[in-house]
């Protein structure tokens, strides 16, 4: 069970909290191409090494975050908040 | 002294506390502190199951929990645990145990017949052979594998004992209690620490239990043990755990024990858990986790009476029992020869020692000829002799060649064999921790993990006492990011074994019909490895999912490296070149009860009750799970089945008034001052119109543009909106609107509540509601031209603060009354008896269904299944045309979504007004059609309906809209299709009069 540390309540363990899948995908405006609309509903980057993603405490405070995990080691570099830019950790595995 | 085989003065027993258990319905006496299998060798008996796919005899291989063979059955009723290890169990007075996989006796069993099959059941028997012929499979095949295969029966009777589940936290867990464990659990906990120390055992001391030659401190090895104990007890920073196997290494250091609590004491107390969960989170951990000797492949090297030497050494240090008069010792490594000496110290006769090295030597081998034991140097075990017992082992000459020699057999009781000493790296390896092959020690020891995780001792290949300890130590302050740790002296210590073995040994003759088993547990041979390998299986894990090795309980403990060395033998390549299989938890095996602890009976799930539960449980209500609810489902009269109450339930409701507890509705306030803009971006509708105190049905659809949830919305004020969602799709809305607020629309001034709780629903329709309503809500006006439908009012109704909506979903004039839940019962009780008079009526959700089918109300997810946009359901109108944007609205207009044969939701009526159709039925286009046929679409809702007396049905028809009137035929499982007729959904009042009455 992964260690999550809420950038709000702290660490807490992964059952308080619901995934919420990559992060900064951007909904785009309403008029774009079609091309454009399905990769935002279903183009993944499927990222082996450090992705960032979504997760919301949803058993806490309720508020989503953002967080930079390794999926090769599930070694999390960085949580951060909703609308701040990824934080540049390198390629650490 | 109680058993033959019991030496006087040896072993950790008691023996001033006999104890007697019965095994297979018979007396046997032993001592506290023996196991199940210590206390039968000691009688002289080692045959104690039968193997699982030949049926062979078998005795223990080993002491502990790796072992394969001496799997019992243990308790009586619902405490009968099967496949527990013999040598692990512990005895107490009463005990009742029995072997398994025999019948009708452990000596003489039908189903060993199988070994004369052998021949027949090679690796992949259960893929190949039951392929043909096909008829064969239900008659034959599945019926002799059900009663052939698996281990232990289950138990049948519900298990009385409880399991507790523990949470805890430290600094350093240490798993594992030998000289390296406590060397690093006594570093970690000097340097301040917190500590916890679990180890399998009934005591801590590893293999210091059984070396009774080395000297710490000049202390015996167990002297010792007992005082670094008493000094971990004295630190408050360190809990001890015995009787605990750490078996589960999650992500994080998240790492689960399994504490055995109960199972030893012959009366537990009461309220004593049988076992304990414990679910460690530690900062550092330290493996100590030993290393287990490896068994030699060789043929009939399962029959009883042939075991690991380091059981042997066991059993007589901690249980003071003589495994056999007269043994031969077959090895590769030097450490036999002390187990040896040991045994012949304690009076047990060593025939010979036959060592597959060709030049053994040092001092202990030297100390063995010394006391005149033969030792005979490149020599194999040709095979050994015997059926329920070992009688005698052929030792062969192995040549300069590697071809193996004529050879003599050497009568005996006991064959004890050692290959060498593998790393235990399960919990490393869970722990995603690479794995460095070590050529030097011929086998894998732990690389790099991406845990903070360290091994210490011989599960890393150090294997000198000294060098334990100080590995011990090291870790264990590096862990706890100490300095200075304690240092002890080792005098007297072996040097550790050079050589080993790995593979099936060698042997005079290419041996096609012998059993030489590398996995005892799945019956695995040697030639079924080698078998899978010349069927082209390359990849290891092929081969044990092909041959099963490995995949036993014991999660191939003892068999992991022979198979390996097997492939890599055959193969050519080197054993790095193979690879290893992954090893997966749980490291031994782990009650279910333990998993579940609480979570059984009523304490499974949360149960959630509306406020009305205990009324209805009065009035003799059925129930029905929804989701966590538990929901009134009808109410039963005397000589009432369900359809006839659903039916009187429908027909108060259409003919005077019925009243319904749908507090299980989702309800979520919206506030703030872009409360409206908000609603406007999330739902389908347009909300900047809807006036204060009117209520507008809301379309919820994700931004695939498929219908996600429903419900009717309310505006309070300005600036606050009360939402209803379905019961199911409550927590799943919030959540989407956290997400889209959180993080699309920041900019957006709103808050977000969960109102389910605090808002109890009574709903009540029919004609007389409003007769009944009027003179309870304390001077509010509610006619028909003061309060129309969809509708809402804010007042009180006998002084309970009430959010008043006119709504219906069951097509009635209807009101659904939101009071605080807390005060919902007395309320309830007002409009109750109110109601009698004009024959008010309770209904439940089956009647509830029954009257929006009528009415031709959709449910999202009884009509929807993810894939339906607005349209497709009938609620196109719902969706706003004017708004720029709203969740869905671009994935709405794509060609697709609009199509002409999306599946449309329409009436389906049977010709017969009695038959009603089964929902999920397909419907098709001929009453004759070929399998496989396409379907046109498929019924989703089907009921009686009282009101039309008949069947009514709701399908999704690929453009069903444009298809009424036409006819489609839905197929049965038995009998002739039926036909239907595609009408409009709406089968009740279709100009909506009594809604708005
Ligand atoms: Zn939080």
């Amino acid at each position: 069970m992964l260690l999550i540390d809420c950038p709000y309540c702290g660490p807490r363990a992964e059952i308080e909290f619901a995934y919420g899948g990559e992060a900064h995908i951007a909904r785009p405006a309403a008029d774009v191409s079609e091309e454009e609309w399905e990769a935002f509903l279903y183009l993944r980057d499927n990222t082996k090494g450090v992705l960032a993603e979504r997760w919301r405490h949803a058993h806490g405070c309720g508020r989503f975050f953002n967080a930079l995990r390794d999926t090769r080691t599930d070694r999390f570099h960085a949580f951060y908040e909703i609308g701040t830019p990824r934080p540049d950790v390198g390629d650490a595995a | 002294m109680s058993g033959a085989f019991r030496l006087a003065g040896r072993g950790r027993i008691d023996t001033a506390r006999p104890v007697v258990f019965r095994f297979d319905g018979r007396m046997v006496r032993g001592y506290a502190g023996d196991t199940v299998a210590s206390a039968l060798l000691a009688e002289g008996r080692h045959l104690m199951g039968r193997s699982f796919k030949y049926h062979r005899p078998r005795g223990p291989v080993s002491a502990g929990s790796d072992e394969p063979n001496a799997l019992v059955g243990v308790g009586e009723g619902g405490r009968y645990t099967p496949n527990l290890r013999a040598t692990q169990v512990e005895i107490h007075d009463g005990m009742v145990v029995v072997s398994q996989n025999r019948a009708p006796s452990l000596r003489f069993d039908i189903g060993a017949l199988n070994t004369l099959a052998a021949p027949v059941l090679p690796a992949g028997f259960y893929y190949k052979t039951f392929m043909w012929p096909r008829g064969f499979w239900d008659k034959v095949y599945e019926p002799l594998i059900r009663r052939a295969a698996g281990l232990g029966r289950a138990p049948t009777a519900p298990d009385p004992d409880h399991y507790a589940l523990h949470y805890a936290h430290c600094d350093v867990l240490v798993a594992g209690g030998g000289p390296a464990g406590l060397a690093a659990a006594l570093a970690a906990g000097q340097a301040g620490a917190r500590v916890i120390l679990c180890d399998e055992n009934v005591e801590f001391g590893g293999s210091l239990l059984v070396d009774t030659h080395s000297l710490i401190d000049g202390l015996p090895g167990m002297t010792w043990v007992a005082r670094i104990v008493a000094e971990l007890e004295r630190l408050p920073n360190v809990q001890l755990l015995t009787r605990c196997s750490a078996f589960n290494y999650g992500p994080h250091n998240m790492v689960a024990l399994n504490q055995r609590l109960s199972d030893h004491l012959a009366a537990p107390p009461a309220d004593m858990p049988r076992e304990r969960i414990w679910q460690v989170r530690a900062r550092d951990v330290v493996l100590a986790a030993g290393a287990l000797e490896r068994v030699l492949v060789f043929e009939g090297n399962d029959r009883p009476g042939i075991m690991l030497a380091s059981a042997a050494r066991t059993y007589l240090h901690r249980y003071g029992v003589a495994c056999g008069r007269k043994a031969v010792v077959v090895t590769a490594d030097d450490a036999a020869y002390r187990v040896a000496l040991d045994l012949a110290e304690a009076g047990v006769k060593i025939a010979a020692i036959a060592d597959l090295r060709p030049t053994p030597g040092g001092p202990v081998v030297e100390a063995v000829q010394s006391r005149g034991i033969a030792v005979l140097p490149a020599t194999t075990i040709q095979r050994a002799h015997g059926h329920l017992r070992v009688t005698g082992a052929e030792l062969a000459p192995i040549g300069a060649d590697g071809t193996v020699g004529r050879g003599r057999t050497i009568a005996c009781d006991l064959v004890l064999m050692s290959g060498g000493f593998t790393p235990s790296l399960h919990l490393h390896s869970q722990a995603r921790g690479a794995l460095r092959f070590d050529d030097a020690l011929g086998v894998y020891v732990p690389g790099e993990s991406v845990e903070r995780v360290r091994s210490a001792g011989s599960c890393r290949g150090i294997f000198a006492l000294d060098e334990v300890l100080r590995d011990g130590v090291v870790a264990g302050l590096a862990a706890a990011g100490g300095e200075t740790g304690p240092v002890w002296t080792v005098t007297r210590q072996d040097a550790p074994g050079a050589g080993g073995f790995a593979g099936a040994l060698p042997r005079r003759g290419p041996g096609h019909l012998a059993l030489a088993f590398v996995d005892f547990q799945n019956d695995v041979t040697a030639k079924d490895v080698k078998l899978a390998v010349r069927e082209g299986f390359r990849s290891i894990e092929h081969v044990k999912r092909y041959t099963t090795t490995g995949m036993a309980t014991d999660q191939g403990k003892g068999s992991n490296v022979n198979a390996l060395a097997i492939v890599s033998d055959v193969l050519g390549r080197t054993p790095q070149e193979v690879g290893l299989t992954t090893y997966r938890p749980p490291y031994t095996p782990v009650t279910f009860g333990a998993f579940a602890g609480h979570a059984r009976g009523d304490q499974f799930d949360p149960l959630r009750l509306p406020p009305m539960d205990a009324w209805a449980r009065a009035q003799g209500v059925v129930f029905e799970d929804v989701g966590l609810w538990r929901r009134a489902r009808y109410f039963p009269r005397a000589g009432e089945d369900m359809a006839a109450a659903v039916a009187r339930e429908c027909r108060a409701v259409r003919g005077a008034a019925g009243i319904f507890d749908a507090s299980t509705l989702g309800k979520i306030e919206v506030v703030g001052p872009d409360a409206a803009e908000f609603m406007n971006r999330f739902y389908v509708n347009a909300w900047t119109k809807l006036s204060i105190g009117k209520c507008r049905y809301g379309l919820v659809c994700r931004d695939s543009g498929f219908v996600y949830d429903d419900g009717v919305v309310g505006r309070i004020a300005t600036d606050r909106f009360h939402v209803t969602t379905t019961t199911g799709g409550a927590a799943g809305v919030l959540n989407m609107m956290e997400d889209y607020l959180q993080t699309e629309w920041p900019d957006l001034d709103v808050w977000l509540t969960s109102i389910t709780e605090q808002w109890a629903v009574i709903a009540l329709q029919g004609p007389r509601a409003r007769d009944i309503l009027a003179p309870l809500v304390d001077g509010l006006d509610i006619s028909a031209g003061a309060m129309p439908h969809m509708t809402l009012r804010e007042g009180s109704i006998g002084g309970v603060p009430m959010r008043l909506f006119r709504v219906s979903f069951t097509g009635e004039l209807g009101y659904e009354i939101n009071v605080p839940s807390r005060q919902a019962q007395a309320v309830w009780d007002r409009v109750w008896q109110a109601g009698a008079v004009f024959g008010l009526m309770p209904y439940g959700t089956e009647a509830m269904h029954v009257l929006r089918a009528e009415k031709g109300y959709l449910i999202v997810g009884q009509e929807t299944d993810g894939t339906m946009t607005p349209g497709d359901v009938g609620c196109g109108w719902a969706v706003s045309k004017v708004k720029p944007d709203f969740v869905g609205k671009r994935a709405l207009a794509l060609p697709a979504m609009n199509a002409p044969d999306r599946l449309q939701m329409v009436g389906v009526l049977t010709d017969d007004p009695q038959e009603v159709l089964e929902e999920g039925m397909q419907l098709v286009t001929a009453a004759e059609t070929p399998v496989p046929a396409s379907a046109e679409g498929h019924v989703t809702s089907s009921y009686f309906s009282p009101a039309l007396g008949r069947s009514i049905a709701i399908a999704m028809v690929k453009g069903g809209r444009s298809r009424m009137g036409a006819a489609l035929y839905a197929p049965r499982l038995e009998g002739p299709a039926l036909k239907v007729t595609l009408v409009d959904p709406v089968f009740y009042d279709p100009e909506g009069a009594r809604l708005n009455d």
